[in-house]
């Protein structure tokens, strides 16, 4: 998920070394199937937002209310795909200090066709469009998973407002620090490689290995979720009135389809059509298969019943904590990642909820802040070689590095923690920013009557 | 004449009509209600939240009869309905004073 455009001087070295790519032309051509895979997978991505993530939190909430959680992830989707032309892209994968990256970038300048982003294997290249459109729909779905957290009682216009500062000042920044590197061919050498990495982000320099987003993506999203879920307030009636899920076989559809799109997120970060996406592949089929398991057999053994809404939400909470670790673990450390999610985010969404009392409308706290610190920090334990993992590559030596889980555990500890700190205090300055502003929540009036009349003029179910 | 208000549990309501037609109930009257009883409600659980169902859905039978047909009709509505269990429902038998036919304007017996 990194990505470098190679200068002239670190392909230079590596173009004598590697005699297939000799016979190439001076800049590196991305292999087809590459290519390929990467735009499939971002398509599988918009899948998994538009429709997935809408439906998953459409049929969540009540019947007054699901188009006005829809328009939200719609627009919120479409929003951020032109906010990461004009600046995003730029600020988050370019050159620039160990926060932001830079303005080289800006309107798109200077990408072109021809333009190459690095994978994690030297040499090889995909075209930097399929790059910057694979991390737009990430960019894209981020903000859209906080929606939920607030949903039922915010203001569009709110939501629009909020979407935009926190995707300037938390979005960009973080992704920038997990994901910003040079590239593997500028890793040559030791010093090559030290001069490599002083680049590199923040949390990238600190050792934090996020494969797919589970810091940039759901710790990001779930925190910020927390913070407007308690600047908004509760809903009204929270805790006194039924608010039943509108249409559970939506939610079970849009589940589905996040578990499907998925396979986009998570495989497409391997960003090559190599062998080992295939395990990638595989760690994320078993990891939410047994989040599921784990959360329907444990409320059955809870409350009675399994129900549909639970094997739902377990799907999602081992796809959130797969999502760090799937590059980096055996299918067995998926496994295990997938059955400890399912506990957990079990717990996180009722007994720690009722303890604290916020009234986060759809668990995205509890589903992908509490699932993605889980899954970062269980990547530090299967990442080792002992437990089935993969180790991590030393591309100076050109082989698995020494891995010791402790060290690795700490380097986790940073992405998680920063992460934490960085989006919750931008996500609340936001809220009360736009709470002053806009103003956050409709009437109370207005909420009774749902917001799908009041915001959009229309209504989901007419008869 | 009486009409005769059976409240039963949804999935008897094919076994009911195929009783009563075969009694020779000319016609009869059904919707879709909720309510409570002895059954009480239920308890749903969503996540953190759980509800308890206060009014569970039941199906009305509403049939007009002859006061000769009371008694029988009664009888196969309630063989038909029980369960044993709690939540069987109940039949209301009230007097009809009138009852007309509109397309024919026929009256009484003749009408039901």
């Amino acid at each position: 998920m990194r990505i470098a455009r190679p200068t002239s001087l670190t392909l230079a070295p590596l173009l004598a070394l590697a005699p297939a790519l000799a016979l190439a032309q001076d800049a590196p051509v991305p292999d087809k199937g590459d290519t390929a895979w990467v735009m499939t997978a971002t398509m599988l991505v918009i899948l998994m937002t538009i429709p997935g993530l809408a439906l998953f939190y459409g049929g969540m909430v009540r019947s007054k209310n699901v188009l006005s959680v829809l328009m939200q992830v719609f627009v919120t989707f479409c929003l951020i795909a032109i906010l990461w032309s004009i600046y995003g892209y730029s600020i988050a994968f370019t050159n620039g200090n160990a926060f932001f990256g830079g303005f080289d970038r800006l309107f798109l300048d200077g990408l072109t066709s021809s333009s190459v982003a690095a994978t994690f294997s030297k040499g090889v290249y995909i075209p930097e469009f399929a790059y910057f459109c694979f991390q737009l729909t990430f960019a894209a779905i981020t903000p859209s998973l906080i929606v939920g957290a607030f949903a039922e009682r915010l203001k569009f216009s709110a939501v629009l407002a909020f979407v935009v500062i926190w995707f300037t000042f938390a979005y960009l920044p973080i992704a920038h620090m997990v994901w910003w590197w040079a590239g593997p061919d500028a890793y040559t050498d030791a010093e090559a490689a030290a001069a490599a990495a002083a680049t590199a982000g923040f949390l990238f320099q600190k050792g934090a290995l996020d494969f797919a987003g589970g810091t940039v993506v759901h710790i990001n999203a779930g925190i910020a979720g927390l913070v407007g879920a308690m600047v908004a307030g509760r809903r009204v009636g929270f805790g006194t009135s039924a608010m039943p899920p509108h249409n559970l076989p939506m939610v079970m559809i849009g589940a589905s389809l996040l578990w499907v799109g998925w396979i986009g997120f998570n495989v497409g970060s391997n960003l090559e059509a190599s062998p080992f996406a295939a395990q990638v592949f595989a760690n994320t089929i078993l990891a939410t298969a047994a989040a599921a398991l784990a959360w329907t057999f444990a409320e059955w053994a809870a409350k009675g019943t399994p129900t549909m809404l639970g094997a739902a939400s377990g799907c999602v909470a081992g796809l959130v904590a797969i999502t760090p670790a799937c590059g980096w673990v055996g299918p067995m450390g998926a496994i295990v990642i997938g059955l400890a999610a399912g506990l957990v985010c079990l717990w996180a969404c009722t007994g720690l909820k009722r303890a604290m009392g916020y009234d986060d409308s759809l668990d995205v706290f509890g589903v992908h802040c509490v699932g993605g610190i889980l899954g970062a920090l269980l990547t530090a334990v299967f990442c080792s070689p002992s437990l089935g993992g993969t180790g991590v590559y030393d591309y100076v030596a050109n082989e698995v590095g020494a891995y010791s889980i402790g060290t690795q555990f700490i380097a986790q500890l940073w992405g998680v923690g920063l992460t934490l700190v960085w989006s919750g205090v931008v996500a609340f300055i936001a809220f009360k920013l736009v709470g002053l502003t806009i103003g956050l929540r409709v009437t109370e009036e207005q909420e009774r009557e749902g917001l799908d009349t009041v915001s959009h003029g229309e209504r989901a179910y007419n008869n | 004449m009486k009409m005769i208000t059976a409240v039963v549990r949804p999935h008897k309501l094919d076994d009911l009509h195929t009783a009563v037609a075969r009694l020779g109930a000319q016609g009869m009257t059904v919707t879709e209600v909720m309510g409570f009883g002895r059954q009480k409600g239920h308890l749903e659980h969503y996540r953190s939240a759980e509800y308890r169902i206060e009014f569970i859905p039941k199906t009305r039978v509403e049939i007009a009869v002859a006061d000769q047909d009371v008694e029988p009709m009664i009888e196969a509505i309630a063989n038909v309905a029980r369960t044993g269990k709690v939540g069987d429902g109940k039949i209301f038998v009230a007097p009809l004073s009138e009852v007309i036919r509109i397309r024919t304007g026929e009256t009484g017996t003749a009408a039901t």
